[in-house]
């Protein structure tokens, strides 16, 4: 028996391919949509669901849609009016600002980008000095350019000031202004000294308890009547001044999530090597705290983003301020729709870009942290 | 003694420094070169921004005629946009020299709120809205209806005063936005709509079938919209009240932007003559020249022609001059004489 199993010849047969309803599309298919009854019955009604969504949209949106033209006469076919985007998209971007001065925002954009660009680049060198350039001379370039007054540029106050432009001024300057006060706070909601410690809890809770728009109010409404009459100072100014401090407050927060995840094994490390306060938080703690919330701060970045459209209450036009302006022009009326639509898209278009630019940081930044 | 003459000294002081901020509203403008005024952040028709960016409407020419008679110049003007709850705040604190932004004269507001009301550009009112189809002419057959309701501030209850009086019947459904109180309407939701009635012409035309819809003639509440200006200055208050006027009485006259010219020139009618400056006190009792009414008239036109450029037949809105009519025509524009 066993002579002749050994003679029996065993040979290795071709792999047979793998049953059709298992690999590729259909097998993607079978194992993501169709695993069982109930994914089943949910893909199906998806897709239902789906057709009948997009159909209609695309319908209105591209097919039936109005693109060239000047007027409402030119929008007749039932479907979305683009003409009116088309139409006051100069208002959208630069508000009332003077046509004949709007080089000076485009320029300024275009430096920010010069500037900013560079820094996504793996290895570009002369980060820090952009960086500087970014953070302490750029701002005073762009104040320069967009409000005139000096070199020769005409003054362009504020009040001109709108559309997409003034949405990016006053995020940029919430970004920039709120971090460094927030890790101040943060700090001083953690310090051992009681004056500071009890000063930033009181900050901290007083702009954390109230909302945005009562902030806004405040500084629109209210601080007016306790100067003196005839003294006014500017509106955007104001504005800028409560959206920092109350994001400052979030951020305050954020941050101090991020110290706490630091264990003391680091502080005393810090410590022992003889470092002072201010080095060991700047070299020790702040850039392994910061790095593990980035996710937080890009989270209240992004709503902060959006919070700016608050300002229409008080009268400031942004983007979105200037699409209800827009709207309410009888030549234009009842094009609300597409002027949202145009307004949703920008917001959707800056707020997936921050989101990138942050997982993108992070992983740059990861040295093994994640879990 | 000492303590009394403290006394004095300070009131005096304080008269004098609340006299010298309050006094010389118009030397101030003077002085600063343009007039800035208080307007709608957008109303159909009253304020808006047009496709220059640059600011229209009804609202908006009385800034402009203010700025034309103190400087001939109508376009020496800020436009401040200015959102309903600021808008008060902005006048008394003195970031704008005058408020042209729709504000209904009442009794609170001239009374307690240290403001001057400088006259009524606009005759309001809640009016309603049917559909052709429904074949009602006037707001006594709406018993039973059911009503959309654009939501303002008082709308709710003048509906309410209105039926209750009546003895009549009615389904209310409110909407915040303009987009979606038009939605409604023409989904069927309601019969009629109520709303100011100068903002019921600009649903109008958002409806899918404007033609299909009248706006039925009674008018259940009155809001007379006028330019307000800050009590205590009233030098200031006769400008813009008398800038209002000018307007009223150059149609009265006759006096178009078109022909202004050639009255000028020509006119031997002593009212035409007076209201041009050729003759009588001119702009000496207001602190302006002689010519102020002329540059209004010139530069901004008479309100026939403000009326109808904005609201009116020239504009998409079509608001009929109703209550808005001279009062020789049955309306209730009514201008002082000038002399």
């Amino acid at each position: 028996m066993a002579e002749s199993g050994q003679n029996q010849k065993f040979e290795r047969l071709e792999d047979l391919p793998p049953p059709v309803m298992a690999v590729g599309i259909l097998g993607w298919v079978r194992n993501n949509l169709f695993s069982s009854l109930s994914n089943s019955t949910l893909t199906i009604v998806a897709l239902y669901l789906l057709y009948l969504a997009i159909p209609p949209v695309v319908n209105w949106a591209i097919i039936t849609a109005d693109w060239i033209g000047s007027g409402r006469e030119d929008c007749t076919s039932g479907g979305a009016c683009w003409v009116f985007i088309y139409a006051r998209l100069n208002q959208f971007i630069y508000g009332f600002y003077p046509e004949a001065q709007q080089w000076r925002v485009n320029l300024a954009f275009a430096l920010l980008l010069v500037l900013f660009v560079p820094l996504l680049i793996k290895n570009f060198p002369y980060k820090t000095w952009l960086g500087f350039l970014l953070l302490l001379v750029y701002p005073v370039v762009a104040f320069l350019l967009f409000y005139g007054g000096a070199l020769g540029l005409p003054v362009v106050s504020t009040d001109q000031w709108g559309g997409l432009m003034l949405t990016l001024v006053i995020s940029a300057v919430g970004m920039v202004a709120s971090l460094p006060l927030g890790i101040l706070l943060a700090l001083g909601r953690r310090s051992q000294m009681p004056i500071v410690r009890a000063f930033s809890v009181a900050f901290i809770e007083l702009w954390r308890g109230v909302p945005l728009i009562t902030v806004l109010f405040m500084s629109s409404v209210m601080l007016p009547l306790f100067l003196p009459e005839g003294v006014t100072f500017d509106k955007l100014l104001r504005a800028l001044i409560g959206i920092t401090l109350f994001e400052s407050a979030y951020m305050a927060e954020v941050v101090r999530g991020g110290l706490q995840a630091i264990p003391s094994g680091q502080y005393e490390a810090a410590k022992a090597l003889g470092l002072n306060f201010w080095k060991s938080m700047s070299l020790i703690v702040l850039p392994q705290a910061l790095k593990l919330v980035i996710p937080g701060i890009v989270n209240t970045l992004i709503a902060l983003f959006k919070d700016t459209t608050l300002v229409i209450i008080i009268g400031l036009f942004d983007i979105l301020g200037a699409v209800e302006a827009a709207i309410k022009d009888p030549s234009w009326l009842g094009y609300a729709v597409e002027g949202y639509v145009f307004a949703a898209l920008i917001f959707w278009i800056f707020c997936y870009g921050m989101s990138r630019y942050s997982q993108a940081l992070e992983r740059k930044l990861s040295t093994g942290h994640k879990r | 003694m000492t303590i009394l003459k403290t006394l004095t000294a300070s009131a005096v002081l304080a008269a004098l420094f609340i006299g010298g901020v309050h006094a010389g509203t118009l030397d101030t403008i003077k002085q600063r070169g343009h007039v800035q005024c208080g307007v709608n952040t957008g109303l159909p028709g009253f304020s808006f921004p047009d496709d220059q960016g640059k600011w229209n409407g009804l609202d908006v020419d009385v800034c402009r005629a203010v700025a034309a008679a103190v400087f001939g110049d109508a376009g020496k003007v800020k436009f401040i946009p200015l959102t309903a709850k600021e808008r008060f705040t902005a006048l008394q604190s003195g970031e704008i020299d005058v408020l042209s932004r729709n504000t209904t004269w009442t009794t609170t507001r001239d009374s307690s709120l240290g403001l001057n009301f400088a006259g009524v550009n606009y005759y309001d009112g809640q009016g309603f809205m049917v559909k052709k189809s429904l074949g009602v002419n006037s707001a006594e057959g709406l018993d039973g209806a059911s009503v959309c309701i654009q939501a303002g501030t008082t709308t709710e209850l003048n509906l309410a005063d209105y039926f209750r009086s009546n003895n009549m019947k009615y389904t209310p459904i409110t909407y915040d936005k303009a987009a979606e109180t038009v939605a409604g309407f023409d989904a069927g939701r309601c019969d009629v709509l109520t709303s100011d009635q100068s903002q019921l012409y600009a649903l109008r035309i958002q409806l899918k079938d404007p033609g299909g819809a009248i706006v039925l003639p009674e008018v259940i509440s009155k809001e007379p919209l006028g330019p307000v200006v800050r009590q205590g200055d009233d030098a200031w208050f006769n400008v813009v009240k008398w800038s209002l006027f000018a307007m009223l009485e150059a149609e009265d006259m006759g006096v178009s932007s078109k022909n202004v010219d050639d009255l000028k020139a020509n006119s031997k009618n002593p009212g035409v003559r007076r209201l041009l400056g050729l003759e009588g006190i001119g702009g000496k009792g207001l602190g302006l020249p002689n010519e102020w009414a002329y540059n209004i008239v010139k530069m901004v036109g008479n309100y026939a022609e403000a009326f109808e450029r904005n609201v009116g037949m020239g504009s998409k809105l079509k608001i009929t001059r109703g209550q808005n009519a001279l009062w020789k025509d049955g309306g209730l524009q009514y201008a002082p004489p000038f002399r």
